[in-house]
Parts: C-alpha cells; structure tokens; sequence
C-alpha cells in the first residue's frame, strides 16, 4: 500500500495544478473572449446603452439607472416589492440626490 | 546507570486531594540487569517508574541517568531522553486502535525523523524475533492479547533504547504467554539491555531472569 | 531526504492514517467543506465577473443623459430642448433618444423598443435581440406583428438579429426606426424620450451636469460615473444578499466543523497521551494536528475553488443565475470572461483554510500539555 503521506501529496499536487491551470485558463479565456466584448462595448457606443439587460422584468429594473424615481416601491428602501429584484435593488444613489436640495436653503429668495 | 535520591512525589500538591506518592527513595539501578519493583498496588511503583522513564519530573530528590541530573530538564529534554534512552511497555499495552501492527511499532522513531523504508527493515527485523511477522499488516484490535503485547514490545525496541520499562507485563497475560515473556526478557539480558520492570506476579519476580526485587510499600522501599 | 522533511511525511501518514478510521466521516466533512467554498467562490467569481463586465462596457455608454422631469415624474422631451442645451460648452455632440418599453402578452415580456435612423434600419423591418428572438421563435426575414397600445397591428419583417454576444445587453432590444416607433407608440412629433450628451473633456462632466442643472431646472442629469458606479453596487449589493442568505449555512457549517475540530473525544486524549509517553513532543503532536488542518481545508479549498471557476465560467454559473437575475421572462444566455482577483482569491484562501486550522490546535494545545505519565495512570 502507498504511504498515506504520498497519497495526499498526489492528491493535492493534482488540485494545485487544476488551481493553477483554472489561473492561467482565466487568463486565455479572457483573451478568447474579449472581441466579444470588445463588440458589446461597440454596441453599447453605437445604441448609446446605458443599461445591461439582465434584469428584465419590470421597467425600473430594466435600466436600473435611468429609472423613474416614482416607479412601484422604488423609491421607500424598506418597501416590498412584487419582484424578487425590486427586493434585492436599492435605488440608485444619483436618482435621489437631485432631491437634496429641496431639503434645504435655496440660492435666491423664494 | 541510574541513581535516585531521596526522591519524592506528590500529586495534587497544594490542594486538598494532596497525595504522596513516594515517600523519598534511594535506589540504584544497574546496567544490562533485570530489576522488579514488587509491591501492592497502590505501593508506588508505578509512579517510580514514570519518574525513572522521564515520564514525570520529582517533587524533589534526583534523578541521574548515567551520572547526569535529569530530574530538573526541560519537558522538551526529557522527551528527547525518553525516546532515545527508553523503551515502554505498558500494562494495557497502549496501542492506537485502527492502525496496523507496522504502524503502530514505527511511531515512536516517527520525531526522529528517520526514513520510513529503515524503520519498517527494522520493525520486520523485530517482528521476526517476536514471532510477529505474519501480524504486521493487521490491525491491533484483532490481535489477540499476547499478540498485542509483542506488538508493544516491537514498539518499545524500535528507537533501540538502553533501558526497557515494564508496566505489570504480565498482568493481562495468561500462564503460558507470561512464560513468552519471561523468554523475551532473557533475550533483553543477553542483548545487554537494562530491563526494569514492576509485578506482584510471582511468576514474574521469582524467576531466575529477574536479578534483583526490590520490595515496596506505601512509598517506600521494604526488604523482598 | 532530509530528516526534517521525513518527519513531516512520518506526521501526515500518521494524521491521515487517523483519519482514514473514519472515512466516510471525515470524506463527508471534506465534500461538505469543499461545498461550502464552491459556493461561495462561485458568487465571488460570478458577481466580479458581472462587475468587470458591467464597468467595461458601459464605459462606452453617453457621458450624460438628460432627463425630463415634470411633477416628480419622468416626461418627454420637447421640442426646442434639445436647442437649450446646445449653447452649453463642452458639448460635443447631443443626440434625442427614442425609447420605451412595450409587454407583449404572447410571451408576458418586457421588451425595451429604441429608434434608430432610417439608414440602419428601414421602415417596416427590425432589428432583434438574440434572446427576444429564441422566446418568440423568430428567424431573420419572418414577419412579426405587435399590438400598439392604441390598439392597432403593426406588422415587421425582420431584417438582423443582434449577434448572441451581446445578449447581455441587448436581451430584449427591439430596434425599428423613428418612422415607425413615432407611429407606433403614437409619439408625439419633436418630442423625445430623453437627451445623451457627449462631452469631450471627461473633466467637464460635473460642470456641466451643474450647468445644465441651472439651465433648465426641471432636467434631470444621469453622469456615467453614476451609472458605472451603480453597477458596481448593485453587484455588492447582491452578493451581500446572496452571502446574507449563505450565513445560515456558513454558520451551520462553522459549528459543524468548530465541534468536529475542537472536540476531543477521550479516545483521542488517550491518544496523544500515548504519543507523548513514547517519545513525541508536544510540538510533534501539534504540528501533526496542523498538518490534519491544512491538508483538509487546503484541499477543500482548491477543489471548492476550481469547481466554482468551471462552474462559474463554462457552466454559466447555473446554479446562482437564477438568484441573482431575479425573475424574469427573457434571461439572456451569456458567458462571462473571466475577472479573476488575486486579492477575492486570497481572502477566501484565508477564511477557509486558517480558522479550521486554527480550531484543530486549540483543544489539541490543551491535551499536548498535559503530562506524558497519564497513561500510566
């Protein structure tokens, strides 16, 4: 029987070397797939996008950024919402700072 | 090649359950001889003999080992002489269950740091004088209890120590297999191995491998 | 072999010969160890792809978009807005967008419908985004007819496909010209959805987004800072919810592995008693211990860890998509490229493989102690 010892030193060279190859495999597949992005970024440049499509199911989780500051919920941190992502999507920071400024002192008299 | 004096131990020392062990003993031991503790249960023999195999340290007297002072070293010192200066067989062996005959004879060369491929030459070497050989590869919970106790005796040889210390080795063994060890002790005498070991068994302390008994009680020595 | 380095293989052949007694035990820990950092090195992979991602592309999204607000709420653009802001400087180019959405019941999806020029797309065809397209069946040169909100049929050939790579973006585009979203949405004439602006001097978006505000105070600036800002939370955001929703287990395991490492059966005691008695060190019976630690949590981190990364980036994080897309009709099919961080990786390493190491020694160090003579006892 082999000795224990050089059973695991087997068994855990084997896994170093499929971390490192996992390391150097990130490496060539983002080479690999980089021109795909690179024609995202195109498509993003051309159409003027502003959002990624992965969160379909409403229009204020389409474009997350660009949304409505009035939309269903959106706007209470604490609501509940009807879709899992308005749950898990907080407003973004700049949709409720333009807001600020009702709070407080104004520039010129009202 | 060891000399105690005036040594003392107390358990528990300083609280309520305090308890004496031993109550100052002088004692000579010699080289290459085979000496019995005798004595009742609860004489003190056993604590001797884990202060002789550095396995505790005294409350106060000293321990020499060939002239030197180890009552007072360092844990870490006193490993180091235990596992090159002695060999341990104890009354209920000790194995480590789920291990092999082999593995469980190669442990106590394993701090040494010796290669594996000489110390399994040497155990097979030890398991052939004991008989053992078929044995190696079982595991120790299927050995029966002669079979456990050679085992720990392959054990007790491995590092070749100077001095074997014997626990009551006969107490778990029947008539027949005591006389096998008391065969396996004349082969210590004859390789030049100091043998100290303790049994009320009279099989044991009245035999002519045995040199010297010496008597105690309570904590003190008596005459055999 | 040097003695120091026999010793380390006599220690682990010891340990793992220990642990061999109770295999199916101790494998059943290690896969679920393994398990546990699968899935958190998934999400770490998963959601910093989606991170690089999201930041690398929209990087090339407008520096502004102008929007306007009327009562609180998003309204169109009107004629001769677009004038206003064309006397700002620093402007180099802007641009009315057409765009809106539009629930096609055949399938109860969203679909985001955007104008292009007439010299893209020709009056009466489309342009489609690849995911869209499979959900509704569609092949280039098929007809497809929508229902307007007023309630009349407008049928569209259809001229592209937008190419599968970029289904990440432009799951649900359908591109169709001025012509006939104005006719279909009934949009009024001039009117647009809202404003991008390019500025050549990336230092002068915040001026002018101040500008703009004082211009015409009813519009609403969107900087693409905030954008690429509000990705990268979003996908903080989310794998905090996911790791919010993982504690439960993370803890469960903790203590699983925290009773399996710290509790030491009296079996073991006697164990390390023996070693002890004949001849080990208290520093041999640690160090055999640490080996114990390391050699399970490192292996249950480089297998947790490498079938994440085929998880993650040859499987399309299967297993997480749907948690962290959330719920949808149209899910665009997309492969990520990998974003590997160095810093993720090392502290994962760390908490996976140091506190069960950690949680081996303690009670060990307690026993280790203890005087060698016990077993004599």
């Amino acid at each position: 029987m082999p000795r224990p010892s050089a059973l695991a030193g087997v068994v855990l060279g084997v896994a170093a070397l499929a971390f490192a190859v996992s390391l150097l495999d990130a490496a060539r597949l983002s080479d690999a797939r980089q021109p795909a992005r690179d024609e995202r970024r195109a498509l993003v440049d051309k159409l003027g996008l502003t959002d990624l499509a992965l969160f379909t199911e409403a229009r204020y989780t389409r474009h997350p950024s660009q949304a409505d500051l009035h939309s269903a919920l959106q706007d209470h941190p604490a609501a509940f919402d009807h879709f899992p992502t308005g749950a898990l999507l907080a407003p973004p920071p700049h949709l409720t700072a333009p807001y600020a400024s009702l709070a407080g002192k104004t520039a010129s008299p009202d | 090649m060891i000399q105690l004096s005036a040594v003392k131990k107390a358990f528990n020392q300083g609280r309520p359950n305090e308890y004496w062990a031993l109550h100052g003993i002088d004692l000579a031991i010699e080289a290459g001889r085979v000496t019995a503790l005798r004595g009742p249960s609860g004489s003190g023999k056993t604590t001797l003999l884990t202060l002789i195999g550095c396995l505790a340290r005294p409350t106060s007297g000293r321990v020499r080992l060939r002239g030197e002072d180890i009552s007072g070293l360092p844990e870490r010192f006193l490993t180091e002489i235990r596992r090159q200066t002695f060999g341990f067989i104890f009354q209920q062996f000790n194995l480590i269950k789920g291990l092999s005959a082999l593995e469980n004879v190669i442990l106590p060369a394993f701090p040494t740091g010796r290669p594996r491929a000489e110390l399994v030459e040497k155990a097979e070497i030890l398991f052939d004088q004991l008989k053992l050989g078929h044995r190696a590869a079982a595991k120790v919970e299927w050995l029966s209890g002669g079979e456990q106790q050679r085992v720990a005796i392959a054990r007790a040889l491995i590092n070749d120590p100077a001095v074997i210390i014997a626990d009551e080795p006969t107490a778990n063994l029947d008539t027949a297999l005591a006389r096998e060890f008391m065969a396996i002790l004349e082969g210590f005498t004859a390789a030049g191995k100091t043998v100290l070991l303790t049994s009320h068994d009279p099989l044991v302390v009245e035999s002519s491998a045995v040199h010297r008994v010496v008597g105690m009680r309570d904590g003190r020595l008596v005459d055999a | 072999m040097h003695p120091w380095l026999e010793k380390q293989r006599h220690l682990i052949d010891f340990t793992l010969a220990a642990l061999a007694r109770r295999k199916a035990k101790n494998i059943g820990l290690l896969a679920a160890y393994a398990l546990l950092v699968f899935v958190l090195a998934s999400l770490a992979l998963f959601t910093q792809a989606l991170r690089k991602e999201a930041g690398f592309v929209l990087a090339a999204s407008p520096e502004v978009i102008v929007q306007r607000m009327v009562a609180g709420r998003h309204d169109l653009i009107p004629p001769g807005y677009l004038d206003k802001i064309g006397r700002l400087r620093g402007v180099q180019k802007k641009e009315g967008r057409l765009w809106g959405y539009y629930y096609d019941p055949v399938v109860s999806a969203n679909y985001t419908f955007m104008a292009r020029p007439a010299e893209e797309v020709a009056s009466g065809s489309i342009m489609l985004g690849a995911t869209l397209a499979r959900a509704r069946g569609l092949q280039l040169g098929n007809l497809i007819s929508f229902r307007s909100y007023a309630g009349k049929l407008f049928s569209f050939k259809v001229a592209a496909l937008l190419s599968p790579d970029s289904e990440l973006l432009a799951a649900d585009l359908v591109l169709l010209s001025e012509e006939d979203f104005r006719a279909f949405f009934d949009y009024p004439a001039g009117h647009y959805t809202d404003i991008a602006l390019s500025v050549a001097n990336p230092q002068e978006v915040r001026n002018i987004a101040a500008k703009l505000a004082n211009a015409l105070p009813d519009s609403r600036p969107i900087l693409r800072e905030e954008v690429l800002r509000t990705y990268q939370s979003i996908f903080d955001w989310r794998e905090g919810i996911v790791l919010t929703v993982l504690a439960g287990a993370i803890l469960a395991f903790a203590l699983l592995a925290w009773d399996k490492a710290s509790g030491l059966s009296a079996e073991e005691k006697r164990e390390i008693g023996i070693l002890k008695a004949i001849g080990w060190e208290t520093g041999d019976v640690i160090r055999m211990k640490l080996w114990e630690g390391v050699l399970v949590s490192l292996s249950a981190f480089l297998l947790g860890f490498v079938a994440a990364y085929i998880h993650v980036f040859y499987f399309g994080a299967a297993i997480f998509k749907p948690v962290l897309q959330g719920w949808a009709v149209l899910y665009p099919s997309f492969t990520l490229v990998p974003a590997v961080d160095g810093l993720q990786i090392a502290t994962l390493a760390f908490f996976t493989i140091f506190p069960y190491s950690a949680a081996v020694l303690v009670p060990i160090w307690r026993a280790a102690t203890t005087d060698p003579d016990a077993v004599m006892r």
